[in-house]
């Protein structure tokens, strides 16, 4: 038997190939300014690649079962979409297959301006791209060349703008598909903004969903992103956030991984302004053959600057968890006062967890610390609760709970909380049905 | 409804502890068990609640007739079993409110009870708490966590009054107590004795039996029991130290 060639080149030759084939065609390819942008794009991702093992950066994340997909374009398949999240009778921004969907969202009367990037492209020159460069991320590189839509959602000056749920949902359409989504967030001075994000897919989709954060916050302003990510477990997500934070603002990031085949989740804040803070938390809850990597940057940039990372992992089957965490202070940096933790908890042998924290301090007076745990779940304490009449699953949900609390409480906003509880209830009611 | 242990031998890595244990305590009945410190009291205590690698090797317990080696921890529970723990473990993360309702709870399934809602349980909690001098902001903390020794002990007891267990295992429940603490735990347990009841009360001193009388006194010694007696057992105890019991055996 003669083996069929390939006709569809994978990998990284298959994306630049639907880039040579797309350019003319992708939203805004009459704006010089964007197509110049992709074009940078197109250079910085076919001289890096999809990252390998051998990248520093991606040492515990495999890209190869990715690399072997050829992605093409969503072919939307609307009924094989997962339902929506509940709506929280709030402003809500919905995306198919990484396209806005007016027809499912609901932005009207909202104190903010919220939209499809898509349709603002004219007066979007300077902004896109401004805090994420195609040369320094091979998968910002990805996004900047194939991108379609995303979410814009500016909140003026002194206003709150309450809570925003942006929804992605993945459908499937057969074949594997790939979307890049672009999300512009922007917070003026003393603006107030909870953004509660959900991505899910299709169950048996097989997808990439590779979205980009630029996300700014002036002085004195508050975004409170809250981040679910329940995507099929065939699915893959990449996400990369790049905020600014400016004098006395805060952003807050917190992401839940629950579902996906793979996801890394790639964090980076610059803290520019003297009081600017930031609060990282998040949860990985991981089962079968997942795998998520969550990797932070924080760079503090000026003095009094506070941030604060809590991770926490749970790991059953043969799942596999990393945490990077870099923490650099600059020269100009003084008094910062930074803290980081990252903690896995294995429910099973075949489970793994890496974790590599950094420091760089350039600066002399400072407060900095972190730390990592990696552990199993307390004999004594299944056994104390078991002694109650607990049952030994219910037990074990328990003590679970209680592990990712530390993570959870620091969620500021209390919506956010809610439905972050929630998801984390249902993984764990869902695991222990299953195994 | 009585339990009944019969020629028990159990081991702990691989190290015999206890070595032939006989002893029934009959439904509607309190008894002590005395005896120095690494005699296996603990040991034994463990092993009626089903911890693991606490190794039975011999013998049989029967609870109502039931074997109770061969049920799970949490089916132990479910049949009316109780330890209050000699060193109560610290759940940290997870509240002592809601700790002490999934407890309750559970057992009310597996009797066929309607569960209780928050604020149902929450007007039993305080109701039980109050009997045991409990301030009421131990049940929002963590359960145990930056407990005193005392407040553990009073804890591990206020569990007790919530579940109605039908046989208690109390393992020096009384150390580290003061005497108005010993009082109120005293109280919690004697508020339980009646027919339906029955507990094995682990000491090393006589004081707490000034408080809980028992109907019998035994003396554990090298894993076996070596002595049995009425009260005034543990006053001769008290009097003429384990010495005595060892020289007799
Ligand atoms: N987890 C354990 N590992 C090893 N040895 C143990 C363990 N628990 C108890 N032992 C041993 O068993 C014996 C009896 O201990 P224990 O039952 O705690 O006695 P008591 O409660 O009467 O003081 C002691 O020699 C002790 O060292
Ligand atoms: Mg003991």
């Amino acid at each position: 038997m003669t083996a069929i060639p390939e006709t569809r080149p994978s990998g990284a030759a298959g994306f630049l190939h639907r880039y040579e084939g797309l350019a003319g065609r992708l939203p805004g390819h009459r704006l010089p300014w964007l197509s110049a942008l992709r074009a940078r794009g197109a250079e910085a991702f076919r001289a890096q690649g999809l990252p390998t093992r051998r990248v520093e950066a991606w040492k515990y994340t495999d890209l190869r079962p990715l690399a072997d997909a050829g992605f093409e374009e969503p072919l939307t398949a609307l009924d094989t979409a997962p339902p929506l999240p509940r709506p929280r009778g709030g402003a809500r921004a919905v995306f198919v297959d990484g396209r806005f969907r007016p027809d499912l969202s609901g932005l009207d009367g909202a104190a903010l301006e919220a939209g499809s990037l898509a349709q603002a492209l004219p007066r979007l020159e300077g902004r896109i791209g401004a805090l994420a460069s195609p040369e320094e991320l091979p998968l910002v590189a990805l996004n900047t060349m194939l991108f379609e839509d995303g979410l814009l959602a500016w909140v003026p000056e002194g206003t709150d703008a309450g809570v925003l749920e942006l929804v992605s949902v993945a459908t499937d359409s057969g074949r594997p598909a790939a979307f890049h989504p672009r999300h512009l967030i922007r917070l003026g001075r003393g603006a107030r903004l909870t953004v509660i994000e959900t991505a899910a897919g299709s169950a048996g989709a097989r997808y990439l969903h590779n979205p980009v954060y630029e996300i700014e916050v002036a002085e004195g302003a508050t975004l409170v992103h809250a981040r679910l990510q329940q995507e099929g477990r065939q699915g893959f997500q990449l996400s990369t956030v790049q905020a600014r934070v400016a004098a006395g603002g805060t952003y807050d990031n917190f992401t839940l991984n629950a579902g996906a085949r793979l996801v890394r989740n790639e964090i980076h804040v610059a803290l520019t302004g003297p009081g600017a803070a930031c609060h990282m938390n998040g949860a990985q809850l991981l089962a079968g053959g997942q795998h998520a990597d969550t990797t932070t940057f924080l760079d503090h940039a000026a003095p009094n600057c506070v941030s604060r990372q809590t991770y926490k992992t749970v790991l059953a089957g043969r799942s596999r968890g990393v945490f990077q965490g870099k923490i650099l202070v600059r020269q100009a940096a003084q008094k910062t006062d930074g803290y980081q933790m990252n903690q896995a908890l294995l429910l099973s042998p075949e489970a793994e967890m890496d974790s590599k924290p950094q420091l760089e301090i350039y600066a002399d007076d400072v407060k900095c610390s972190h730390g990592a745990t990696v552990g199993e779940l307390d004999h004594d304490q299944l056994f104390y609760l078991r002694t109650r009449g607990v049952p030994e699953a219910e037990a074990r949900s328990l003590l679970i709970e209680a592990f990712l609390v530390e993570a959870v409480e620091g969620v500021t906003d209390e919506t956010a909380r809610g439905t972050l509880q929630e998801a984390v209830r249902g993984w764990w009611a869902r695991e222990a049905a299953a195994s | 409804m009585t339990l009944k242990i019969e020629g028990l031998t159990a081991e702990v890595e691989g190290k015999p502890i206890l070595r032939g244990v006989d002893l029934e305590v009959p439904a509607g009945e309190v008894h002590a068990i005395m005896g120095p410190n690494g005699s296996g009291k603990s040991t034994l205590a463990y092993v009626l609640a089903g911890r693991e690698g606490y190794e039975v090797t011999g013998g049989s317990v029967t609870f109502d007739g039931q074997d109770v080696l061969a049920l799970e921890p949490e089916e132990r529970a479910a049949l009316g079993m109780f330890l209050a723990f000699q060193y109560p473990v610290e759940l940290p993360g997870v509240g002592n409110a809601l700790f002490l309702r999934t407890a309750l709870n559970a057992l009310r399934r597996t009797r066929g009870e309607p569960e209780l809602d928050a604020m149902q349980f929450l007007k039993l909690a305080r109701e039980r708490m109050r009997a045991l001098h409990m301030p009421e902001d131990m049940l929002k903390r963590g359960v145990n966590v930056g407990f005193s020794g005392g407040e553990k002990k009073r804890n591990e007891v206020l569990q007790m009054a919530l579940l109605q267990p039908r046989f208690a295992v109390l393992d020096e429940t009384d150390s580290g107590l003061d005497i108005d603490a010993l009082r109120i735990v005293a109280d919690g347990v004697n508020a339980l004795r009646g027919p339906g009841f029955s507990a094995l009360v682990i000491t090393h001193y006589q004081r707490l039996l000034n408080y809980i009388v028992p109907d019998r006194v035994h003396v554990l010694l090298g894993g076996r029991i070596a002595r049995s007696g009425g009260p005034e057992l543990a006053q001769e105890l008290e009097r003429a130290g384990y010495g005595s019991v060892q020289a007799a055996a």
